[in-house]
């Protein structure tokens, strides 16, 4: 233990909660105050200006206000009530040797087998449960490229430099509610570093789950390409059934430099709740690129169908001149969820470009919001901006809203917005039917065309898991 | 094969078909001829199982057996097939994607092994080629930016690959040129079998110059007010429906 952590450790012997007694217990109890900030920090052995970045965000988010924008309501979230560390017993194993065969069984299960995938496939996982990384393969052959694929953890303890210059430079502590919590409470996530001009040979991809229940998910991904350098990443996200209410707050930057490319994905399949709205994650997700050197390019894909409430605008800063920002995404919404999703496109830079193809599907009492911004600042000349945004319903109970902003401020850009709301049509169904597909298989081939545009945009097995989430999310939506 | 038993049907209330009579015999081809409004679309939806038809007496028995409890896919599946005379669009669908899908449902609903993506692709080629279509529309998405012969042909392709038992074409002619219809016709006849029923609706003896019938009915406002061979047709295609009126009302 470093003797910053020890020191921790002496000044929380005065806290009421008396941590240092349970300091080999894996979950903190309920409840969170400045203790619990200097406990995770402890925990992670963390150098002192990061404990101090943790505390300055939990400083400011005590005086923040709950954001309440979407177009729906939620009950209260009891801050106090959640956990705020969590970790599978025992240390983090080295290799996946050492990984809890009941763990891997349970990656089984999500469909993700640690070591087929990563052999066949050529995807280096890098797997989250509850907080702690548990398994990180391919490191070794990406190292050789300089490429780092760590854990947030590890980077920390091994490139404290790297991090400390990027760590909130795009989402700083005080952006918003979540972002502050987040930065307060993080207990782990991801840190990829591609060195100057090197294309990562592999996708590479994290798994995250939520394992146990009352435990608050707040991840951190810190994604670096140095100039040149090519990535493309991979988020898989699930939880399992729970009666409560899961918090889900993570943060996700990115930094592409000139010239590179940053291709990030997720699927997001976070528990929804029950058909009548009882439990599921509430997902309030910050996620943002910053295109800080010319022509360089990030592009956000997102299919997400879980989660009792999803809050996310994964979002591009186009300070580079000629850089370019995309954001593909579809939504789902079945039974009672609520989805309240989009983008924000800031161009800065001379001829910067962006995409926006929005995808909302609304079934059962779903209710779906598109939020985008798209703004040109005085210096973006010769910016331009491509918005499509549709949205799909099925059924008559659901709903389907759309808030387009946007905010010009040269003469010289050009911002295309087209909009769509269509329903499954009873013609439609009837057709595939006719020739001989049940009435499900019809929703679901209709849906999947409504959604090929994204999909597309998808890593081939990406593309195949995102349409079998589909069709199972859309279960019961019809008959 | 099939047998139309005094069948009453409505949609959201209101009575279309009125006792319709009506029996095929296997590998027969039936021609449905009538005004606008008569009921013919209706007819062809009813048998199939559209949703938004309610059928509030008689019956309809296919190779023996009652279907009105089966949905339309169950329908499909024992091998009745429509040629719609509106096509739907599927955005983002490709019709290879959703044919390989139909035929696939089928098969497996008879027991037959499935078709993987070669031998799909293998079928597929041969019988566009019944209706002159060109193979680069299966990347295309199902019906989407089709012209109207091109979506009236893929009707027919799509029954070529679906080997029906029964095929119900309504107005397969309907928006055609001289060309079109022509290669939609002989596309039809290439498909008539012993092993094949057809039930074709059109308002013009033109189509049935390619593929002619066995029978011709004459519908009228919910019923079949006459039958006869093919000359019937030739007689409607003479002397339109009028006498057919006067007749019935007399």
């Amino acid at each position: 233990m470093s003797t910053d952590a020890q020191d921790l450790v002496a000044e929380r012997d005065e806290y009421r909660y008396g941590f240092v007694s349970d300091f080999e217990s894996d979950t903190l109890p309920p409840g969170l105050d400045e203790g619990v900030v200097r406990f995770i920090s402890a925990k992670k052995g963390e150098p002192e200006w990061l404990l101090r970045w943790r505390l300055e965000a939990f400083g400011r988010w005590r005086e923040m206000q709950e954001p309440h924008w979407p177009h729906f309501e939620y009950g209260p979230i009891d801050y106090q009530g959640i956990s705020y560390f969590s970790a599978p017993s025992k240390d983090a194993p080295k290799s996946l040797d050492e990984v809890d065969p009941e763990i891997l069984a349970t990656f089984e299960k999500l469909g993700i087998p640690l070591h087929e995938r990563a052999a066949l496939a050529g995807v280096a996982v890098d797997a989250v449960i509850d907080s702690v990384s548990v398994a990180t393969t391919f490191k070794d052959k990406l190292a050789e490229l300089g490429i780092l694929f760590l854990s947030f953890g590890e980077a920390v303890q091994e490139h404290p430099e790297l991090v400390r210059r990027y760590l909130g430079s795009v989402v700083p502590v005080t952006d918003n509610y979540f972002a502050a919590l987040n930065a307060a409470v993080f207990s782990d996530g991801t840190f990829v570093y591609i060195p100057e001009g090197v294309r990562c040979p592999m996708e590479l991809s994290t798994y995250f789950r939520i394992n146990e229940a009352n435990t608050g998910q707040f991840e951190r991904t810190l994604i670096v390409a140095e100039a040149g350098a090519h990535v493309s990443y991979l988020e898989g996200c699930t939880a399992p059934m729970r009666k409560e209410n899961q918090l889900h707050a993570a943060v996700v930057e990115l930094v592409a430099l000139q010239d590179a490319t940053i291709k990030y994905s997720t699927v997001q399949n976070w528990y929804p709740g029950d058909k009548e709205g009882r439990g599921g994650v509430y997902n309030f997700v910050t996620k943002r690129g910053r295109c800080a050197g010319a022509r360089a390019r990030i592009s956000w894909t997102q299919v997400e169908t879980g989660s009792a409430i999803t809050w996310k605008y994964p979002s591009c800063i186009l300070e580079g001149d000629g850089s370019v920002g995309e954001f593909y995404s579809v939504a789902l919404t079945h039974n009672h969820q609520r989805a309240d999703t989009g983008t924000k496109m800031i161009h800065v830079g001379r001829d910067t470009r962006s995409t926006i193809v929005s995808k909302g599907i609304s079934a059962g009492q779903g209710q779906q919001t598109y939020r985008g911004l798209v703004q040109v600042g005085r210096r973006a000349t010769g910016a331009r901006n491509y918005t499509r945004c549709d949205s799909l319903l099925i059924g008559d109970r659901c709903g389907a809203h759309t808030f387009p902003y946007v905010d010009v401020r040269n003469g010289r850009a050009t911002v295309e917005h087209e909009a769509s709301a269509s329903r499954i049509g009873e013609d439609q169904l009837f057709y595939l039917r006719q020739r001989g597909l049940t009435e499900e298989d019809a929703v679901s081939m209709i849906v999947n065309g409504f959604c090929r545009e994204v999909f597309k945009e998808l890593p081939m097995e990406f593309a195949v898991e995102a349409r079998k989430l589909l069709e199972v999310s859309l279960e019961g939506a019809v008959g | 094969m099939l047998e139309l038993i005094d069948l009453h049907a409505e949609i959201e209330g209101t009575p279309i078909l009125k006792g319709l009579s009506l029996s095929l015999g296997g590998g027969e081809v039936h021609a449905i001829m009538g005004p606008n409004a008569s009921g013919k679309s209706t007819l062809a939806k009813v048998i199939t199982g559209h949703p938004d038809y309610r059928i509030t007496s008689g019956g309809i028995r296919f190779e023996g057996r009652s279907i009105l409890d089966l949905g339309p896919e169950e329908r499909a599946r024992l091998g009745i097939f429509l040629s719609f005379q509106h096509p739907i669009e599927i955005p983002g669908v490709s019709t290879a994607e959703f044919l390989k899908a139909a035929v696939n449902a089928t098969r497996r609903a008879r027991g037959q092994p499935e078709v993987d993506a070669a031998e799909f692709l293998r079928l597929a080629r041969e019988r566009m080629a019944l209706v002159e279509m060109d193979p680069s529309l299966l990347k295309r998405s199902l019906n989407e930016g089709f012209s109207g012969g091109e979506k009236k042909r893929n009707e027919i392709f799509q029954m070529a690959m679906l080997e029906p038992r029964l095929a119900i074409l309504d107005e397969p002619d309907s928006g055609l040129d001289v060309d079109a219809l022509r290669i939609v016709a002989s596309g039809c006849e290439a498909l008539r079998s012993p092993e094949r029923t057809m039930l074709v609706i059109t308002h013009y003896q033109r189509l049935l110059d390619h593929l002619t019938p066995d029978h011709t009915h004459i519908l009228l406002d919910g019923r079949i007010v006459r039958s006869g061979g093919p000359e019937l047709a030739q007689e409607v295609e003479a002397r339109g429906y009028q006498w057919v009126r006067d007749e019935v009302a007399a």
